[in-house]
């Protein structure tokens, strides 16, 4: 009951502690890329999560997360097993709510706007958050064709050609087009694991995506199969916001721009990918990324 | 080195040793295992086997008196001998579809509910009050058609849908008809199905729902497409094990359907069906062509539950196999 009270003044708080809460954030990101990013244009924070916690029944897995994701750019989170990460990458584009008896406080926001208004349809957030999960998972009984279209047929779309240039494109964005195109009537199914994975790639792709998230899209593939995914990563992040949780420091390393630790449901460290690898500034990450636990 | 070594000793001892220490070395539990599991296997093809093969021995009479005309004849008359079997093949498919054509919707309805969208504490306390209906006698739903559900008929509904003035639904209506049949068979396999359905629901991974849900899917479309669209062949099979109830019951339709045969498009007529002209008029059946022809109509079930089975599979392959190609 309290923690409701609580919950819902926090929220209430919220636009008020918008505004002056944006000056230092452009602050911190002016330097940021000076340092970090000396290559790319100005990044701009895609999204923002504040005082992030999340319950399943009474336990509590998630505590107090602030983080902010930059715009076409990798964030990676890591840290040991059951430390929170595919919650809060869950919260994201509000997964987390539809596992039963789950609770979620805090805020987080897509660009300007809370995924939590009231106005805002947890299914329009989907459509702009989208996810790649641990196995991949194309719908059984659909063709490669359909599972990629299955986006836009929910959106309603129906025209045959639309249709045909958005799988098309789709595919040749997750980079499996060359191998698929003459038999994308095939199931779904009956690709190989690290293809399957790139066509859930490409059906999250074929809606308006804007961020993805993906939960460990590689512990279930081969090492020829992950770097063709790593690859992707690479060429998607001209375009798309990508959150990508990995037991993989090396994986970490190679595709990230920015590197958050979790530990215990808490947010330890987060910052550029080089800082956290060579010189991090709290003790637990180094242990963590020294393999001295976890 | 040593392991290739032992891999080769290992076959050559194998190859050597008698019959009965071979045994021992499989171990004599999985070979009686097999061997009886399998037994019981062909002993159901057997019993299946010699069911159809007694049936036809018994119709013999008939089937020389009446030839084709068996299956092709409306008339039904002991009295003369003449025998047709179009009337109760008629009923009972009738009856047997206008029940799946009811129960099916509701019964995916309720379990589509029970493994998706009701909350935790209520899903199982319902499921089993669902799959008690599937262990009431059938004579008991039959008296309850008789004392309740034929009145109610009667009175409420028949007339509504004598009113559509569709050509199925033509007045007067007694209660008892091949409408009133469908309708409690309806409720008789409505946990068959669910209770199936139910199963394939279940087994469905929470995987699709999931990925159908970050794709932006709503809840109704989450269903459709990660929980529906895996299960036909499982659905399919849910629905066909239900026929197969409909078609062989007994008891419930002979109270309800009026034992009337005749072929009519009129759905609020009384019919007659196969399983109930064996059991109203064997016990009966004077001449030795009468039983013959009851026997006949046994068959008849028999080779018809067996069509429609296969023409499921069939359709299961038709549907399955298009990724295949
Ligand atoms: N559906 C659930 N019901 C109850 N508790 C859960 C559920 N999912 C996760 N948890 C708990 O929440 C905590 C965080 O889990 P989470 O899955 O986010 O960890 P993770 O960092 O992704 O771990 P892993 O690396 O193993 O995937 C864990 O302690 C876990 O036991
Ligand atoms: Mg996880």
């Amino acid at each position: 009951m309290i923690d409701e009270l609580a919950e819902k003044e926090k929220k209430e708080r919220k636009p008020v502690e918008k505004e002056p809460k944006n000056e230092p954030r452009s602050d911190s990101r002016k330097i940021e890329v000076a340092h970090h990013e000396p290559d790319a244009s100005v990044k701009k924070v895609k999204m923002k999560a504040e005082g992030v916690c999340a319950w399943f029944g009474t336990k509590q897995a998630l505590f107090d997360v602030n983080i902010d994701i930059n715009e076409k750019a990798v964030t990676a989170i890591i840290g040991p097993s059951g430390c929170g990460k595919s919650t809060l990458i869950r919260c994201f584009n509000r997964m987390h709510e539809t596992v039963p008896g789950s609770r979620f406080a805090g805020d987080i926001f897509l660009e300007e706007n809370s995924i939590f208004d009231p106005r805002m349809d947890p299914v329009a957030v989907r459509r702009r958050v989208g996810m790649v999960f641990q196995k991949p998972t194309p719908f059984p009984t659909l063709s490669i064709y359909d599972n990629v279209a299955v986006g836009l047929r929910l959106n309603g779309t129906r025209d045959k050609k639309t249709l045909d240039e958005v799988v098309e494109k789709s595919l040749r964005k997750a980079a499996l087009w060359e191998e698929v195109k003459d038999s994308l009537q095939k199931a779904g199914a009956a690709l190989s694991g690290g293809q399957q994975q790139r066509l859930c790639i490409a059906r999250s792709l074929a809606v308006e995506l804007e961020v993805l998230l993906m939960d460990e899209p590689c512990s279930a593939l081969d090492p020829i199969s992950t770097s063709k995914v790593e690859e992707l990563i690479h060429e998607l992040r001209q375009n798309y916001t990508i959150i990508i949780v990995t037991h993989n420091m090396q994986q970490a390393a190679r595709v990230s721009q920015k590197t958050a630790f979790m530990l215990n449901g808490k947010l330890i460290e987060y910052d550029s990918t080089e800082k956290v690898f060579t010189n991090p500034a709290n003790k637990l990450t180094e242990d963590y990324i020294t393999g001295r636990f976890g | 080195m040593s392991l290739s070594l032992d891999a080769t000793t290992d076959g050559r001892a194998e190859k050597a040793l008698p019959f009965f220490s071979k045994l021992a070395h499989a171990g004599v539990g999985d070979w009686l295992f097999r061997k009886l599991t399998a037994f019981f296997a062909f002993l159901i093809l057997f019993l299946a086997c010699l069911t159809a093969f007694t049936l036809w021995k018994a119709s013999v009479p008939s089937i020389h008196k009446m030839g084709w005309s068996f299956l092709t004849s409306s008339d039904w008359d002991p009295v003369q001998e003449i025998f047709g079997s179009v009337p109760f093949v008629y009923g009972t498919l009738v009856s047997s579809f206008l029940a799946l054509l009811i129960a099916t919707p509701f019964g995916l309805g309720i379990s589509l509910f029970l493994t998706e969208l009701a909350p935790m504490k209520m899903r199982e306390p319902v499921a089993f009050m669902v799959e008690t209906l599937a262990a009431i006698p059938s004579v008991v739903y039959g008296l309850w058609g008789i004392f309740l559900l034929a009145p109610f008929m009667r009175v409420h509904v028949d007339p509504i849908l004598i009113k559509t003035g569709l050509p199925i639904f033509k007045g007067p209506s007694t209660g008892l008809s091949l409408f009133t049949a469908g309708v409690i068979l309806s409720i008789m396999i409505l946990p068959t199905i669910t209770a199936i359905s139910r199963e394939v629901f279940e087994a469905v991974p929470n995987a699709y729902r999931e990925s159908a849900k970050a794709l932006g899917a709503t809840n109704w479309e989450t269903i459709q497409l990660a929980v529906m669209k895996p299960s036909k062949v499982g659905i399919l099979g849910a629905v066909m094990l239900a026929l197969g109830r409909a078609l062989g019951e007994t008891m419930t339709v002979t109270m309800v359907i009026g034992n009337t045969p005749q072929v009519t498009t009129n759905l609020l007529a009384a019919g007659h069906s196969m399983a109930s002209v064996i059991a109203n008029e064997f016990s009966e059946a004077v001449g030795d062509i009468h039983v013959a022809a009851l026997a006949e109509i046994g068959l008849l079930l028999m080779v018809i539950t067996l069509i429609l089975n296969v023409a499921a599979h069939l359709l299961v392959w038709l549907t399955t196999s298009k990724f295949q190609r």
